[in-house]
């Protein structure tokens, strides 16, 4: 699984050039968030490709080859964090879920419940929340929202707009 | 200086003059109507009105291959933007610069489904290398200068301009500012190559024992042709270049040994297929020159130079991959090479090897000579006769299917811009349309379409357009019948069964036509009367000559690669093939 945190001119039509990258490659994109960030004239993405074999870079240096796309960094061969909510609603009582999340490491909170379902919230490793979605296949489930992967390097460097990805031809 | 006050149609065709344009092709419609009426008020810029929105984009795609210079076309929203596509697609795959502007519904309607709405910016999007929407008219000079700078860098692409119909009102002027600076965040272009690469790439070259240059259609965007003829006489080695290459490497010298791929010389497929060492310039391993990717050249170390650096390593890996400007990274290595006094002669029993392989099966470039039964004309001739009443020296478009495979074999290209093809969308209808974008660029030179009796019909209403302007293009009209290349592949792979490719009993009367469009028409059936027919079509200077030649219904073109082949697996005839 490669997450990919990239910058790209807040355009009308610059998020359709990025996906539509995707589709005319023959690319696949597990899950994907979009939103502006502190520079307005800029918008932030990560995206995930969970599909084995995808050419990463050949896939980075398409991306890097639009004109709205100002940076991409391949999160998961940098020292990252990655971070994913999921809002989860079950045909359960509140802690009949408290039980089947106890074992969990990531965040949770419930939003809301009443006698016959529970909406509650979890944050943490995409990775654990696949686990959990999994697990909770067999219960009764009645919807899930998730916000994609979210990702962010350690240390003090920053996606900067001035620098130029480095591509490796390895 | 003074205030310059002008409305977003007048300051889109002002912006273009400041540009250097001085010829667009289009066709008029409501939404572009206020930048035609900015076009009548003016004379810096020239409009060429075509017959269809294709044929404007095919010219301008002409005009920008034979020049190098940037591409325009102008089209109106809905059905124009829609006619425009094929050409601007031509465009993309063969890296050619082009700026397309489209009307647009007024602003307020777009999203309503109003008449002649389409979503050019959504339709346009995979084939485009950039396109903007306009959506305040002060920023036209600025839109107009950033699009020009993307078409024309780095590796060329078309650039799609969508122009909302209220934006460019006459009534609403506003000050005009030409922009000297342009500022594009983090756009990567690539120059010279790092020298450490250089020196890599210097010691794998002076290393080999087995080299071959094999250069494309990036050479030619990059006017690398001086460098790469250089290189070629510092190596000494076998060069080859692909149907997008021809003329980057001049094709009466001695180390070259034609195009390669598909339908390449025997020699040129051997040389890759048996080379130690392929240095790839501005080519991109496209499926038509590999064969078989994972049987293309196992016994070589590769080296590629390109501009685009999603070209390396997609489908071929390099061992020294050169992102950069084709002509400065060449310099770069020919500077090296001279320096250290590379003596080239160890290549000399490699280079004997290639002739041999020319002469066991290289190409008959003397079939003017012959005489065939019933004195039926086979399309090589035509080629070759055709090659000889220009002296080598006319620009040649074409069309797709075998008469374009035959000039790309038996018309000796010696300069750059001279072969104007599509090679990578493989677009018929592109050669009258194309020709004529290079007649307006040289007036003076001699151009010829060489086309086939099916791709002419695609954009035939261009003789019209022929007649207005006066262009006196030469049509070669290899007809055969039918489909030539569909009907060999039907012979090959199909046992025969010709599917949808013959038209014989309603095809035009070419010649008639042609009249009456005013042009010449001329009708060859006899290989006696072959030469002079030819010679008396490109001896009218001031006329368009439309030759309609009969040519051989049952050839095929060949050397034809195995289908999931090596580059040595080769059809050599109907008769005759290197594998079992």
């Amino acid at each position: 699984m490669n997450h990919i945190a990239l910058l790209m001119e807040n355009q009308p039509g610059a998020l359709s050039r990025v996906i539509g990258l995707f589709s005319q490659r023959g690319y696949n994109i597990d899950s994907l968030s979009v939103a502006p960030t502190q520079d307005e004239t800029l918008s932030r993405l990560t995206m995930t490709i969970g599909e084995e074999g995808a050419d990463i870079n050949q896939i980075l240096k398409q991306l890097y080859k639009l004109v709205d796309v100002v940076m991409v960094q391949n999160l998961s061969e940098a020292d990252a964090l990655t971070l994913e909510l999921a809002i989860i609603k079950l045909n359960k009582t509140k802690a009949d879920v408290e039980g089947l999340i106890k074992n969990y490491e990531f965040e949770r909170e419930i939003l809301d419940e009443k006698d016959n379902y529970t909406v509650f919230k979890v944050l943490g490793d995409t990775q654990e929340i696949e686990n959990l979605l999994s697990e909770l296949k067999k219960e009764e489930f009645l919807e899930v929202t998730r916000s994609g992967t979210l990702g962010i390097t350690k240390g003090n460097e920053s996606l900067a707009t001035n620098d130029q990805t480095k591509i490796s031809y390895d | 200086m003074a205030k310059v006050m002008t409305s977003g149609g007048e300051a889109l065709i002002k912006a273009l003059a400041d540009e250097n344009v001085d010829i667009i092709f289009g066709y008029p419609g409501g939404a572009a109507l206020h930048i035609y009426d900015a076009i009548y008020q003016q004379d810096r810029v020239q409009h060429i009105l075509v017959r269809h929105e294709q044929a404007a984009t095919h010219a301008a795609d002409g005009f920008a291959r034979a020049t190098g210079k940037p591409g325009v076309c102008l089209v109106t929203s809905g059905p124009g933007a829609t006619n425009a596509i094929t050409g601007i697609a031509t465009a993309y795959m063969d890296s050619i610069p082009l700026v397309v502007i489209s009307g647009q519904v007024p602003n307020h309607l777009i999203g309503t489904d109003a008449f002649q709405e389409t979503d050019m910016m959504g339709i346009s999007r995979p084939i485009v290398k950039h396109s903007f929407l306009v959506q305040k008219p002060e920023e036209i000079p600025v839109i107009v200068k950033k699009a020009f700078h993307i078409a024309t860098s780095g590796r060329p692409g078309p650039v799609v301009i969508d122009v909302p119909k209220n934006l460019t009102d006459p009534n609403e002027k506003f000050e005009y500012k030409f922009p000297s600076d342009l500022y594009l965040r983090s756009f990567a272009l690539y120059d010279e190559a790092e020298n450490s690469e250089v020196k890599k790439a210097v010691k794998l070259l002076t290393e080999a024992e087995r080299p071959v240059i094999y250069a494309g259609g990036g050479a030619i965007n990059s006017n690398a042709a001086e460098e790469i003829y250089e290189f070629g006489k510092l190596m000494g080695c076998p060069v080859t270049n692909t149907l997008m290459g021809l003329g980057v490497y001049p094709a009466s010298d001695e180390q070259f040994v034609g195009m390669l791929g598909m339908h390449g010389t025997y020699e040129a497929n051997m040389v890759m297929h048996e080379a130690d060492l392929i240095m790839a310039i501005g080519a991109r391993f496209d499926d038509r020159i590999t064969n078989n990717p994972n049987k293309f050249g196992l016994q070589a170390k590769k080296i590629h130079i390109d501009s685009d650096p999603s070209s390396i390593d997609k489908i071929i890996d390099v061992d020294v991959a050169m992102t950069g400007n084709a002509k400065k990274v060449i310099s770069q290595i020919n500077k090296e090479l001279k320096a250290m006094n590379f003596d080239n002669k160890k290549f000399d029993p490699w280079m004997k090897k290639a002739m041999q392989w020319r002469a066991d099966h290289g190409l008959n470039h003397n079939m003017l000579d012959q005489k065939n039964p019933g004195d039926i004309i086979l399309p090589q001739q035509v080629i070759q006769s055709a090659y000889k009443a220009t002296d080598g020296k006319a620009f040649v478009t074409s069309d797709v299917g075998q008469h374009q495979m035959f000039a790309a074999q038996y018309y000796h290209f010696n300069e750059p811009r001279k072969w104007i093809n599509s090679g990578g969308l493989g677009t018929m209808g592109f050669g009258l349309p194309a020709a004529m974008g290079v007649k307006f660029a040289f007036p003076d030179e001699t151009v010829a379409c060489i086309t086939g009796e099916g791709s002419i019909q695609m954009c035939i209403q261009e003789l019209s357009t022929c007649g207005q302007y006066g262009l006196p293009i030469k049509i070669i009209n290899l007809n055969n019948r039918a489909l030539g290349m569909v009907k060999q592949w039907q012979d090959m792979q199909y046992g025969g069964r010709y599917s949808s490719i013959s038209y014989e009993d309603s095809l035009p009367d070419f010649i008639k036509l042609a009249e009456s469009y005013g042009h010449v028409g001329m009708k060859v059936e006899k290989l006696s009367e072959l030469e002079a027919a030819m010679e008396e079509c490109f001896a009218l200077k001031n006329k368009l000559v439309f030759l309609d030649v009969y040519v051989d219904p049952d050839e095929h073109v060949y050397p034809m690669l195995k289908a999931g082949g090596d580059m040595s697996e080769m059809y050599l005839s109907k008769t005759e093939k290197t594998f079992e």
